[in-house]
This record gives C-alpha cells, sequence and structure tokens, in this order.
C-alpha cells in the first residue's frame, strides 16, 4: 500500500486497518522518499507505523540523490519526474510487487475521473487511457499478464468532503501541517512555501516572514503551497474547506506545468 | 465545493452531521454523440455551486480557445477530461463526477455516446439507480436512445429520465415535446421490467428546466431536473433481499478466530440467524458479527463485516454465506444474457474465466441461441457476438457456483468473462435460470444420501468390471447376470464398449491415449450409478492394469468388485464372435489387445472366472453366489 502520509494515505490505512481486523493488513507500506518531505511527515510517519505495528519499506531514488535534484535547482517538473515517478517505478520494480494500492480520487482532477479503480499499468508502469478494462457491478478482473502490474484505488469514488467526514466521524489523527499554526513562509513563483530546513536557497530564504497558515495537500515542502489560516481545530478546517472558493490541488504546482498535465505524467506512470 | 449552505458558516458540526444523513443518488447520462450530456453535467456542477474559482478561470479560457459557444463558456470542457476527447469532441470513457446538494449526495457516470463505446455506457449502468437519457430536441429518438434504454434496463435501472434537450432550438414548442414523448412511450412498451419513465424538457446550455421549472415553458407541469434527482424514491431494494454475502477472505489471525469477511451484497444478518454456505450447502448459526469498532448487533447490504460460526464448516474465498431458509441456486449451467465487450467476437466452444462475486471459475460459452436487437428488443439469428453485441446463449462451468437470477438480484445474478490469453474483460452476463439444478442435489444430500438411494432398491451399490480379452465371455457372462439380477428385483445396468462407444466416447479410437480417456469417462459414469445406488455391470476389454487401478479408486470403499473372465488368448482366437482376430492378424485393425497390443491380466481380482468347460450361466451363478456373500444383496 502505497502511503503518502497526507490525508487520503490516513483514511485508506485506517480502512485497510478496519477491513482486515482482527488480523493485520497481510501487505506492507510503502513511501517513496523524494528527500524534500516536510520533517514533521517524517517524524509522523515513523511513529504511525511503531504505533500500528505495520511493516514500512521506504525508498528514495539514489540515482536523483546522486545527482542533487532538488526542486530549487532542477525545477518542478524534473524533480518530481525523477523523485516521484521513476522513485515510484524504481521501487515496485525492486520489491516486484504486482498490485499496489492509492490513494487517488476521481474528484480530484479530469483525468483521474476515467480512472478504473483496478488499473492496469504495462510492463513500464505505463497507463493507456484507451485500453483500459470496462469494471461492471462490483467485478473487477484483477488478472495480469507477466510484468504487467496493477494499481488499486479504493478512494476513487470518495471527494475531499467525504476525505474530511470520515476523519472527523473515525477520529483518524492526521500531520499537524493540515491544521493552522505560525510558520516561516516566503513567496516562490506565486506559491507560498514553507521554510521547512535550510535547503531553501538563501536569497528566496531571507525574505521570509511568519504567517498563520496550513496546508490542504501535503508533499514536497518546496512544492506544497501554504494557506493562510487560522483554522486550528478540525471542524474550523472543513469550514474553511467548504467556504474556500479554489480547487484543492490549486496548491500543486506539478498540476499547472502544462495542459493535461496529469493525464501525461499518469501515462508515464506516477500515481 | 463551494455549497451555497448557511449552515457551513453558521453550525459546521451540524452541516457535517446532516451531510452525513444525505442519501446517495448513483445516475448516468447517456445519448448521442452531440445531445449535449457533458454540458449538461457541467451546467449541473455550475449550478450547484461545484466549479472552483480556479476551475472557472480555466474554463473561461479553454472556451475561448477551443470552445464551441462563442464567447460563453462551454460546459462540456468542464468534463470531457481525457486530452483526446477535447480534441475530438467526443466523450469515450466513463468519467465520474460528484456533486451535492442541500437534500441529497449524487455520483453521475458520463457515459459515452458513440456506437464503438456502448461497453463503456454499460460499465456506468451496471451501478446506477437511475438513467438521463439525452435526447435531441431537432432529432428525436434515435437508434442510440433506443439502444441505451435497452442496456440500462437490462442492466436493471428502472428510473429514466427522458431530458429532451435544445428545447430553444425548437422555440421551446409543447408539439415538438410531446411527439418525441409519444415516440418514446411507444418504443417503451418492449423494455424489460416495471419502469417509472420521467420526461423533462430542458436547454442544458440556456438552463431551462434544470434547477427550477422556467417560464419558456410554461405548458410543462412536471418537475425541474434537479427536483427529481433530489426526490426520486431509490428504494432500497438490496436490503429486503435474502441474505447473501460472498466470502472474500477467510480471517485468521490466530488459531482461536476464524472469521469470514466480504461485504453484504443484500439482506439482513445477525447473530442467532441460521445460514447455509454454498456451494457446499452446510449449515451452522451467527455467532457474532465482528468489525474493528466491536461487535454488531446487525448489519445490512452494504456494510463490510467478518462474521463468525457456531460450528465449523468448511467456507473458503468464493462461498456465499446465505440465509438458511432462502438459500440461492446452485448449478453449473445456465441460460444467460452476454454483452459482448471484445474486437475478438465470441468463441462459441471456447473456455473462458467466469468471475461471479468473489469467485472465478472455468467457463465453456456455447453458441448464442439468438440477439437481441438493440433497437427493438426482438430477437435475431445469430452465430456468434460482435463487440457491443448482446445475445441469449448457454454456458456451462467446471464448478457448480451459487447464484440467483438477476432480476432477483444485481450481485449475486451477474458476472464478467475474462480471455484466458489476453486477461481482457470481454462480455458481461445476466443469469436468466440454471439449466439443471446441481444446486438440489447439493444441499439435499444432507437429507437423500447415496446409501439412502441403495436403500430404497433393497440394495448395495456395486460395481462389477469384466476384464479380459476380445471374446473372452465378457458381455455374455454379463448379459446373463443381469437377466438373474433382474429376475430378482435388483436395479442394474450394463455398459459395455459398443453401448458407450456409439455415444458419449465416438470420439475416442483405439490408441493408447483414446483406450485410457474411454476408461475414465466409462469409470465416471459408473460412479455416479453407484451415486444412484445400481449395481453396475461394466464389460470393458480394459487391458492396461493403471486404468483399472484408476477406475477402482474412483469408486467408493469395497464398491468395486474385479472379475477377470480369464480366457486364453487361443481359445478367445478360436472363438472369434465378430471376426475381430481374423482381421487383426491379416493386419486390417491395428492396436488390437492380445495381437499387436498387450494384455495386463489383474493380479488379484476378486473374482477370476474360467470360461473354458463352463457356460455362461454357470459363470453367472458362481457371481451371483459371491455377490451374496459379500453383502451386496440377500438371495
Amino acid at each position: 500500500m502505497l502511503y503518502s502520509i497526507g490525508k487520503d494515505s490516513a483514511v485508506m490505512l485506517h480502512l485497510a486497518i478496519k477491513a482486515f481486523y482482527p488480523s493485520r493488513p497481510p501487505f506492507p507500506l510503502l513511501h517513496v522518499d523524494t528527500g524534500w518531505k516536510f520533517r514533521e511527515m517524517i517524524t509522523f510517519r515513523d511513529r504511525k507505523v511503531k504505533e500500528l505495528g505495520l511493516e514500512l519499506l521506504v525508498h528514495i531514488n539514489e540515482d536523483g540523490v546522486r545527482e542533487g535534484v532538488g526542486p530549487f535547482s532542477h525545477g518542478s517538473a524534473y524533480h518530481t519526474d525523477v523523485m516521484k515517478t521513476a522513485g515510484l517505478k524504481q521501487a515496485l520494480d525492486k520489491y516486484g510487487f504486482d498490485a499496489a494500492f492509492g490513494g487517488a480520487r476521481r474528484d480530484e482532477e479530469k483525468s483521474r475521473a476515467k480512472e478504473r479503480i483496478i488499473s492496469v499499468r504495462t510492463a513500464g508502469h505505463r497507463w493507456d487511457p484507451k485500453r483500459q478494462r470496462p469494471e461492471i457491478w462490483n467485478l473487477y478482473n484483477t488478472r495480469l499478464q507477466k510484468g504487467e502490474s496493477l494499481r488499486a484505488f479504493p478512494l476513487s469514488n470518495w471527494t475531499e468532503l467525504d476525505i474530511w467526514q470520515y476523519i472527523r466521524r473515525e477520529n483518524i489523527e492526521l500531520v499537524p501541517l493540515y491544521f493552522a499554526a505560525p510558520r516561516p513562509v516566503v513567496d516562490w513563483n506565486g506559491t507560498m512555501i514553507m521554510l521547512d530546513d535550510d535547503r531553501v536557497p538563501p536569497d528566496i530564504a531571507v525574505q521570509a516572514t511568519t504567517k498563520s497558515v496550513r496546508f490542504r495537500t501535503l508533499g514536497c515542502y518546496p512544492l506544497t503551497g501554504a494557506v493562510e489560516s487560522t483554522a486550528t481545530t478540525l471542524d474550523d478546517v472543513i469550514q474553511e474547506i467548504l467556504l474556500t472558493t479554489t480547487s484543492e490541488r490549486q496548491g500543486r504546482a506539478i498540476d499547472k506545468d502544462q495542459a493535461a498535465s496529469m493525464e501525461k505524467k499518469k501515462q508515464e506512470g506516477y500515481f | 465545493m463551494r455549497l451555497h449552505d448557511d449552515l457551513i458558516a453558521e453550525d459546521i458540526g451540524a452541516y457535517l452531521e446532516a451531510h452525513e444523513q444525505k442519501s446517495l443518488l448513483r445516475f448516468i447520462t447517456c445519448g448521442s454523440v452531440d445531445d449535449g450530456k457533458s454540458t449538461l453535467i457541467g451546467r449541473l456542477l455550475y449550478d450547484s455551486k461545484m466549479i472552483f474559482e480556479d476551475q472557472l478561470a480555466t474554463l473561461e479560457a479553454d472556451s475561448k480557445k477551443v470552445g464551441t459557444q462563442g464567447d460563453s463558456i462551454d460546459f462540456a470542457l468542464l468534463v470531457d477530461g481525457l486530452a483526446a476527447e477535447r480534441e475530438q469532441g467526443i466523450t469515450i470513457d466513463v468519467a465520474y463526477r460528484f456533486f451535492a446538494t442541500q437534500k441529497r449526495k449524487f455520483i453521475v457516470a458520463d457515459t459515452p455516446g458513440h456506437e464503438q463505446y456502448t461497453r463503456n455506457m454499460a460499465t456506468g449502468a451496471s451501478t446506477a439507480d437511475a438513467a438521463i437519457l439525452m435526447i435531441d430536441a431537432r432529432k428525436g429518438i434515435l437508434t442510440q436512445t433506443r439502444r441505451h434504454s435497452i442496456i440500462a434496463t437490462l442492466l436493471g435501472i428502472r428510473h429514466l429520465v427522458l431530458a429532451i434537450n435544445k428545447m430553444d432550438l425548437v422555440g421551446y414548442e409543447q408539439s415538438v415535446y410531446d411527439a418525441i414523448v409519444a415516440d418514446y412511450q411507444a418504443f417503451a412498451e418492449v423494455l424489460p421490467g416495471k419502469l417509472d419513465i420521467v420526461p423533462i424538457p430542458i436547454s442544458a446550455l440556456a438552463g431551462t428546466n434544470i434547477t427550477e421549472r422556467s417560464p419558456e415553458t410554461p405548458w410543462y407541469a412536471g418537475p425541474s431536473l434537479m427536483d427529481y434527482l433530489e426526490t426520486v424514491e431509490i428504494a432500497k431494494e438490496a436490503e429486503t433481499l435474502p441474505l447473501r454475502m460472498p466470502v472474500q477472505w477467510v480471517n485468521r489471525p490466530n488459531l482461536d478466530f476464524r472469521g469470514f469477511s466480504g461485504q453484504i451484497a443484500s439482506g439482513r444478518v445477525r447473530p442467532g440467524d441460521r445460514i447455509r454456505s454454498l456451494p457446499s450447502g452446510r449449515e451452522t448459526t451467527i455467532t457474532r458479527i465482528v468489525t474493528a469498532s466491536g461487535d454488531l448487533d446487525e448489519a445490512v447490504a452494504g456494510q463490510s463485516i467478518t462474521l463468525t460460526f457456531a460450528d465449523e464448516i468448511d467456507t473458503s474465498r468464493g462461498d456465499v454465506i446465505a440465509a438458511a431458509t432462502q438459500p440461492p441456486e446452485v448449478s453449473d449451467q445456465f441460460q444467460v444474457k452476454l454483452l459482448w465487450m471484445s474486437e475478438q467476437p465470441l468463441l462459441p466452444g471456447r473456455r473462458y474465466f467466469l468471475k461471479s462475486g468473489t469467485r472465478t471459475v472455468s467457463a465453456t460459452v456455447n453458441a448464442p441461441k439468438h440477439g437481441i436487437d438493440v433497437n427493438t428488443m426482438a430477437d435475431t439469428a445469430a452465430r456468434t457476438l460482435e463487440l457491443n453485441q448482446i445475445g441469449v446463449t448457454t454456458i456451462a462451468l467446471e464448478q457448480p457456483i451459487p447464484f440467483d437470477p438477476y432480476t432477483d438480484n444485481r450481485l449475486t445474478g451477474s458476472f464478467i468473462l475474462i480471455d484466458r490469453q489476453t486477461n481482457d474483460t470481454v462480455a458481461l452476463g445476466l443469469i436468466d435460470f440454471s439449466l439443471r439444478r446441481a444446486a438440489n442435489i447439493h444441499w439435499q444430500a444432507l437429507d437423500i444420501t447415496r446409501e439412502a438411494l441403495a436403500e430404497q432398491k433393497n440394495q448395495q451399490a456395486t460395481v462389477l468390471w469384466f476384464t479380459g480379452l476380445s471374446g473372452s465371455g465378457k458381455s455374455t457372462i454379463a448379459n446373463a447376470l443381469q437377466k438373474r439380477l433382474y429376475a430378482m428385483g435388483r436395479h442394474t445396468f450394463i455398459l459395455d464398449g459398443d453401448n458407450v462407444r456409439h455415444g458419449l466416447n465416438r470420439d475416442l479410437g483405439f490408441t493408447d491415449a483414446d483406450r485410457v480417456e474411454n476408461i475414465r469417462r466409462v469409470s465416471n459414469v459408473a460412479r455416479l450409478m453407484t451415486d444412484a445406488g445400481l449395481i453396475v455391470l461394466v464389460s470393458f476389454i480394459s487391458p492396461f492394469r493403471a486404468e483399472r487401478q484408476m477406475a477402482r479408486a474412483l469408486m467408493a470403499e469395497g464398491e468395486f468388485i474385479e472379475i477377470h473372465v480369464d480366457t486364453p488368448l487361443d481359445v478367445a482366437e478360436q472363438r472369434d464372435v465378430k471376426g475381430l482376430y481374423k482381421k487383426a492378424r491379416a493386419g486390417e485393425i491395428r492396436n488390437f489387445t492380445g495381437i499387436d497390443s498387450p494384455y495386463e491380466p489383474p493380479l488379484n481380482p476378486e473374482l477370476r472366472i474360467n470360461t473354458v468347460g463352463q457356460s455362461a450361466e454357470d459363470a453367472a451363478e458362481e457371481i451371483l453366489k459371491f455377490l451374496a456373500w459379500r453383502g451386496v444383496f440377500e438371495i
């Protein structure tokens, strides 16, 4: 099960624990690290996995690390391609997984809206939107050819509101970054990013100010836009989200790179 | 998610609790290419305030660039997600959209209109409660409208909205609307099931009769589209049906716990309920409904749970846990309807994988009995099924499965077929009925056992396996014995080379491989006859020890009696009743036992009969005494 530490991953993990109870989920968690995640995410991840007694596999693209790939030096598109997309493919190949759960939802983005719940990927992890298997009733065809793998998206039909509502109902613990707190932030290419460590180039870092902010989604800290907020409780956060006028992925730099960018990334193997 | 609901600002907690209680309606939109489906969905999202500012900004920019509405917003661009679709202006795949109003939550499947994507439409329809059929007011009912209506209703959708669109382009004329409604109602006569058909005159582009009744159609007295969607009654039908839960997983965290996990497909369950596990037919009582949030007093259709049983009965993944009083049937042969979804047409006689519930079995699909014309529902001639074609056919499974007819239960009456080579999903299927009821045997087996069937005949089921050379006298002795047994009121049957090779085994020759298969089939038939309580007289040369051993192993303990009709080759050849030895010696028959194919005599037969100097009647008498001594019956 792909575990990205975000709220959707938290919900998916919670569902898995419930589904297999009283047994434990019979699969490990896989986190594809990019080296640029918020530090609080990593702390949260390690504590959570220990509490639940689950197996966690962490993979980072060592080629990218050696090349020194990062969002500041190489730009968001190249960084995401190397550290996320290629890193994920490496990890799946390394462990030989023929199936991986992901927390993607159809309401996130237009090309996601057409993705199957069980999505077959070719040997090169590519997604072909024209060759998707029909999914009828609840009968999922999980048969694979040699070399193929599948991605399973159990949250396909959940909306962002469903996720928040479920977190509230089931009292699911989240990374504190989802809640407003005073944090050092700076504007970088039109996105308000947080100074999570000293790798932010000095000329940018010097302009930082402390603001009360929270995050709607969590990814690499230089690529994740903060929103100004005073919402410190779950109800406050949900209220803000419902009253907001911009979409969830608006804070994500990678979606804006080019037209139909998510579809293209997915064809190349992005989750 | 900009839901204009004052409660969000005033009391978020109350709002969320109200939202949690909202019912969910799943519907599809279908129709022809230019009927305006995507525009309608874009409009519904827009009017229910589901479009964010950033999305709206993108939409406005895209509308100017590739839109078809001049400077106005092209709502279709909001929905057609794939790059290819935006270029070609068609919806090629099912897209799911989500929105909510103050009264309900919705999942809409936007399904393609092109004929070549009919399978995608069926995909959307399989999980929908209602269908919006888009009709262009200028064009009226088209082939696609009819086809989509038939697919939607075959798949069990009962609520149909006839969205007669582009009314603005026909001047909001009531006569146009009335004519289309009348046309459709005439056609709808052929649709299966009891339908709720609601026609609404709309303009997706102009927003007419979408969220509220519009002044442009004063002659129309029905609900707006949104009114209808918010209020249409979706019977919680699944909860009222008998309990069915396909087992997904046997949950065994430790030696002290054994539970059965799955999602309830229909009905409800409580601890103490009597259930039957199928196909085994075993019954037990539910002891607990286990969930991570504690045990439940009751669970209903749609819930995922783990059940524990009072007794250790054999249940595994793929089995169905069902109400003991109303179990599903179990069968391995069905009449079904298929919608073919692959470019490769159906190959009658070929084996596919069939997946039903959580079970996958091997299935042979026979040639269609007939096709179904999607314009008229009439039967058509069909030798195969091509992409997007619907037909009625029969299938045979390698193992029996529990099922309900599709019209009774959508989840336990449905299946998909999977190609064994490509792994593609090639067809969806609806079970009409079973052709024979393996089911009844399975659960009645608890009462009417094979022993009971033998006892009824006042005998013990037995196979008398006569082996020996051609012309040794096997059949003559078997015939004489059967006459004696018949006279005594015993229930018998003779299986010999002649009666079996003319029918069941007529595809087999006399090579070693064919001889083995010959014996395998005969042994299985003999085994079934012993299950029916018969005394079976098998008269076959059966030259190989291994095959006779295989036959013996197939029978119940003590029910196999091997009788070696021990006639020397020279004696048999001298008799040569059918002239076969002569031909074999002349080389006209190949693989003839005793001549150019070996005969392996039994080492320890139950009985050895010497036919030299003994008549067939005497031999029969000798066997009869032996059987009485063995206790097969009393003389």
